[in-house]
């Protein structure tokens, strides 16, 4: 189906049925329960997770098939919000034509950077990445005020153009009429669940992106971009000029990073600098990595779960450990809720570089080798009598 | 030609500070061959040392002065440094006030032993490892770095003045000719630019007439052969983290009445410490703080107003911008080897 | 007329004069070795022939285009292939798929942006790569991780991968090169086969005399930079200048 063989058609549809149930998913404790604080099925949260999921997917079709480490991505995320954003002031609210210029923009900016820094390779790459990307950063905030509104941010005004504005036009970002921020809630027994349509506008694309990487991942150019990162030099002597390639698989990248930040526009009809600091670069890196990184479900895996434990653990502030250990007697309860406090609530940013450090030193393969290391384990017990788990030379997906 | 050399001398404090951590970081690349992206963080942490020792020096008990009153009528609370009742009030006062000088002191042999800890602890395991993997372990632990100093001091700026003799500038044109008021430049950017230079002079005068810097200069040029010879590099290779860690540090004590310090200066400084490391050629000490000085000076130059004028935000993009040109011609920076990290 | 012409071709190096007006004409269909001792500017001479160094002065001309200021990649779409001293393979990949690449590159150019296509679906490719792993010996490893071979199945994937180009000139940097004897020996058959299967011209660059004498038609002795003789086999074991230029090394 889909030109995909049967695993891959599986593995597609688990992956569609697992994004379209999401609200359930991340909603397993009902509402007023101690447990509830857990529950991620907020429509910001899950479309942020899509959002950055899409961004990773595109990361890793550089990172992870070719090796190269771009710390510059964040210039196209801040590119396709600021073209979504200009779009609404100039059209309408409308977000289809803000997310096609995005794309299309940011692949130009691609281009561009790419055509240059692909020149070089290893740690020189990375660093004309990070400062094309710092560059960007710092006129977006000084000289280029005019088409970036500098520090304040690019947003809608009213005496904004908006051309194709029509009476009775929703307000906010929206599809043809259909509301980004509008939710149909669903009361089921002590669940609540919330259906945004931002999400699942949201969560389509990132189907579909998703569905292009697996595309790639299974075609003649994903194999020869893996080439590249395997042995460049035996590539050119088979005939293969890898710039192109390479050039090809970081403008791809690129647009990725690009409809991601028209997404956050789409969610938020603002754009600011920020999203362009290489903060933002670092942060696709890490969850990369994180989730594990020339995998197809690492990148997604990794969004998910950096911004669900961002979101979670920033919320767990004192008074919430205060609660958790009230069984404690009361010397001892300070003492864990001091120590607990240190990893959450404004702490949070120490967890997650722990976190990274202990991925990157005990799991370099990230998520995805954990849950594999953890799959063979559960099947040498198994076969423990045999001839023992025939390693399979399949690799994780 | 007075606003020229202003400019000049404008950029040596920011470009001795880029000098001090390029050299660092160069020194860990060409002996351990690791990518360190905590070394911005070693220089916050340098300078947080001589923010300790500044609380340190200043703790106080509290007495009630009978005789006085508050304007509130109740008692007078006064607070006594430790240092001055130990000491006297004077050298006491000397003590508190001279807090940054002497933190170079204290710092060291944190700074060194911080340095050992993290490459016997981390690095070590990671020599072998991919340049990517390097980058990101350390990235890791300068996120670490950062967050445990922000929780012990908060995400303010904390000022660290500088001794009250050196607070205040002086006039520079006067000392070489020039009109009096044409150069005025304050005292303790000068000492920072002539401590930077003493420490530079230090390392390389360490690497170039000890045994000791002998093998590890030979080390960075080709540690396998090294390695035969039958002398143990690792160790010599620990010693030279700890080294540039105290670099780092040092620039960071120092640097702290420039610009008071805050959690995340080191993150700040990292980004373009890369950048001057790349653009002196990676592995070259002499490129390292050649980039560092003229990128500094560059930058100073690019905010002038007559510039930006003419080239409107030059000032915000000048290094990257230098740093792109030159990587795309010169591939191997200012005066790099060949071959290093290319593949 | 040969296929491949090197003429007048000089190289510095600073001061090193590694090549000195090299001439040389590569018969079509003949298996030609490079020899000389350390130093004669084999390996120039080689990088030379693959693109990867331009000579100050002369000309390399093959089946009429000159290579000169080419990059590898085009000089491969010539019909160049070349087996490295130490293996170059896809370490990441697997040993079917260091095969299929090559192929790709003879059908499809330097550089053909096939996103939406499966690799699976090329069954045309993926039969001349297996036939090309049996004709290494290797079909049943073609599952196996590159980087997990020995040396020598290493040596016959980079065979296989140069082969199944069906290049028209083979250039092999010491094959053997830290080769045990019988592995050596295995090698040689390799090649003979190859050569007698189809019309090829291979230039071999080696040290070991044993290999040249067991499979070259044509030799060239390098020496200092410059050719010494060139000559059939039989009349090089015997030749005077020849023994000079290697008891010359030999203290």
């Amino acid at each position: 189906m889909l030109g995909l063989n049967k695993r891959d058609t599986r593995f597609l549809l688990i992956v569609i049925a697992l994004t379209l149930l999401t609200p359930f998913i991340l909603q397993p404790f009902p509402e007023g329960s101690a447990l509830a604080q857990f529950n991620a099925g907020y429509p910001d949260l899950m479309q942020r997770i899509a959002i950055f999921g899409i961004f990773a997917i595109g990361f890793n079709i550089l990172f992870g098939l070719t090796g190269y480490l771009s710390f510059g991505h964040a210039a196209f995320l801040g590119v396709g919000s600021y073209s979504v954003v200009w779009m609404y002031k100039l059209l309408d609210y409308n977000v289809l034509p803000g997310l096609v210029l995005a794309i299309i923009t940011s692949g130009l900016f691609a281009l561009a950077i790419g055509y240059l820094s692909l020149r070089r390779s290893g740690i020189y790459f990375s660093i004309l990445t990070l400062a094309f990307a710092q560059m960007s950063f710092n006129l977006a905030y000084s000289v280029l005020t005019p088409i970036t509104n500098g520090e304040t941010g690019l947003q809608v005004y009213t005496s904004d153009p908006q051309y194709l504005m029509s009476e009775g036009e929703p307000i906010t970002p929206h599809l043809f009429g259909l509301v980004m921020n509008e939710s149909y809630k669903l009361n089921l027994g002590g669940w609540v669940f919330t259906f945004n349509i931002g999400y699942y506008f949201t969560a389509v694309i990132a189907i579909l992106a998703f569905y292009l990487s697996l595309r790639i991942f299974r075609s003649p150019f994903g194999l020869m971009l893996r080439a590249v990162k395997s042995n460049q030099t035996r590539l050119n002597y088979t005939g293969l000029n890898a710039r192109p390639y390479t050039l090809a698989a970081f403008v791809i990248s690129g647009m990725y990073a690009g409809l991601a930040g028209g997404l956050l526009a789409a969610m938020d009809p603002l754009a600011g600098a920020e999203r362009m600091q290489w903060t933002e670069s670092g942060a696709v890196v890490i969850m990369t990595i994180l989730g594990g990184a020339g995998t197809l479900m690492g990148p997604v895996l990794g969004a998910g779960f950096i911004k669900y434990l961002e979101k979670i653990f920033s919320k767990i502030n004192e008074n919430v450990l205060e609660g958790w250990f009230s069984f404690l007697p009361e010397p001892l309860r300070e003492v864990v809720v001091w120590i607990f406090s240190r990893f959450t609530g404004e702490g949070w940013a120490l967890t997650l570089g722990l976190m990274f450090m202990l991925v990157v030193i005990f799991l370099p393969g990230g998520l995805m080798e954990g849950g594999e290391r953890i799959r063979n384990l559960i099947r040498r017990k198994k076969n423990k009598p045999g001839d023992g788990a025939s390693p399979d030379g399949t690799p994780a997906e | 030609m007075d606003a020229i050399l202003l400019q000049i001398l404008n950029g040596l404090d920011k470009g001795s500070a880029y000098a001090l951590i390029a050299l660092g970081l160069t020194l860990i690349f060409g002996t351990l061959g690791v990518v360190n992206f905590a070394h911005g963080a070693l220089f916050m942490i340098g300078a947080f040392c001589a923010v300790t020792l500044q609380r340190l020096l200043s703790l106080s008990y509290v007495t009630i002065d009978e005789t006085r009153t508050d304007f509130l009528g109740n008692p007078l609370k006064v607070k006594t440094p430790y240092v001055e009742s130990w000491f006297g009030p004077e050298i006491g006062q000397a003590l508190i006030d001279w807090s940054v000088p002497l933190s170079i002191l204290f710092a060291i042999p944190v700074m060194v032993g911080l340095g050992f800890l993290i490459e016997r602890g981390l690095i070590k395991h990671f020599y072998k490892r991919p340049h990517a993997d390097q980058i990101l372990v350390t990235f890791g632990l300068a996120i670490v770095l950062q967050e445990i100093v922000k929780f012990i001091y908060g995400a303010n700026p904390i000022p660290t003045p500088a001794p009250e003799a050196f607070s205040g500038s002086f006039d520079f044109g006067v000392l070489i000719g020039f009109e009096p008021n044409a150069i005025i430049y304050p005292y303790w950017r000068m000492i920072y630019f002539v401590f930077a230079l003493i420490i530079i002079g230090a390392v390389f005068a360490f690497l170039r007439f000890t045994t000791f810097g002998m093998v590890v200069r030979a080390g960075m040029a080709d540690r396998e052969t090294v390695g035969l010879l039958g002398i143990n590099i690792d160790r010599r290779f620990t010693i030279m983290f700890g080294v540039a860690a105290a670099v780092a540090g040092l620039a960071g004590v120092m640097y702290t009445p420039i610009n008071s310090p805050n959690y995340h200066m080191g993150m700040d400084f990292l980004v373009l410490s890369f950048v001057v490391v790349v653009v002196g050629g990676m592995g070259s000490l002499p490129g390292a703080v050649l980039a560092g000085f003229l990128l500094g000076i560059l930058e100073s130059f690019a905010s002038m107003n007559e510039v930006k004028s003419i080239v409107p935000g030059i000032d915000q993009i000048i290094i990257y911008l230098v740093a792109i040109v030159i990587l795309l011609t010169r591939p191997r920076g200012l005066m790099g080897r060949k071959g290093v990290m290319e593949e | 007329m040969g296929i491949l012409e090197v003429k007048d071709v000089n190289k510095r190096f600073g001061g090193l004069h590694a090549l000195k007006d090299v001439n040389l004409s590569i018969k079509e269909d003949t298996i030609h070795a490079i020899i000389g001792p350390n130093g004669a500017g084999k390996s120039t001479l080689l990088n030379v022939l693959v693109g990867k160094l331009v000579p100050d002065t002369g000309s390399v001309m093959f089946d009429g285009q000159s290579v000169l200021g080419r990059k590898p990649h085009e000089i491969n779409q010539m019909g160049i292939s070349r087996v490295f001293q130490t293996p170059e393979i896809f370490g990441d990949l697997t040993v079917l798929e260091n095969v299929l690449i090559p192929c790709f590159a003879k059908r499809d150019g330097a550089f053909r942006m096939h996103a939406f296509e499966t690799v699976e679906s090329e069954a045309e490719l993926i039969d001349l790569a297996e036939r090309a792993l049996v004709d290494v010996n290797m079909a049943d490893k073609r599952h196996h991780h590159a980087a997990s071979l020995s040396r020598g199945d290493k040596r016959r994937l980079e065979m296989a991968m140069c082969l199944v180009q069906r290049p028209r000139l083979l250039l092999l940097d010491e094959p053997t090169a830290g080769m045990a004897r019988a592995n050596t020996n295995r090698t040689i058959d390799l090649l003979r086969d190859i050569k007698e299967r189809r019309e090829i011209t291979m230039v071999i660059i080696e040290h070991d005399m044993h290999v040249v004498f067991s499979l070259a038609q044509r030799i060239t002795v390098l020496a200092q930079g410059s050719p010494l003789v060139e000559d059939t086999p039989e009349n090089i074991k015997g030749h005077p200048k020849v023994q000079e230029a290697y008891l010359g090394e030999a203290h």
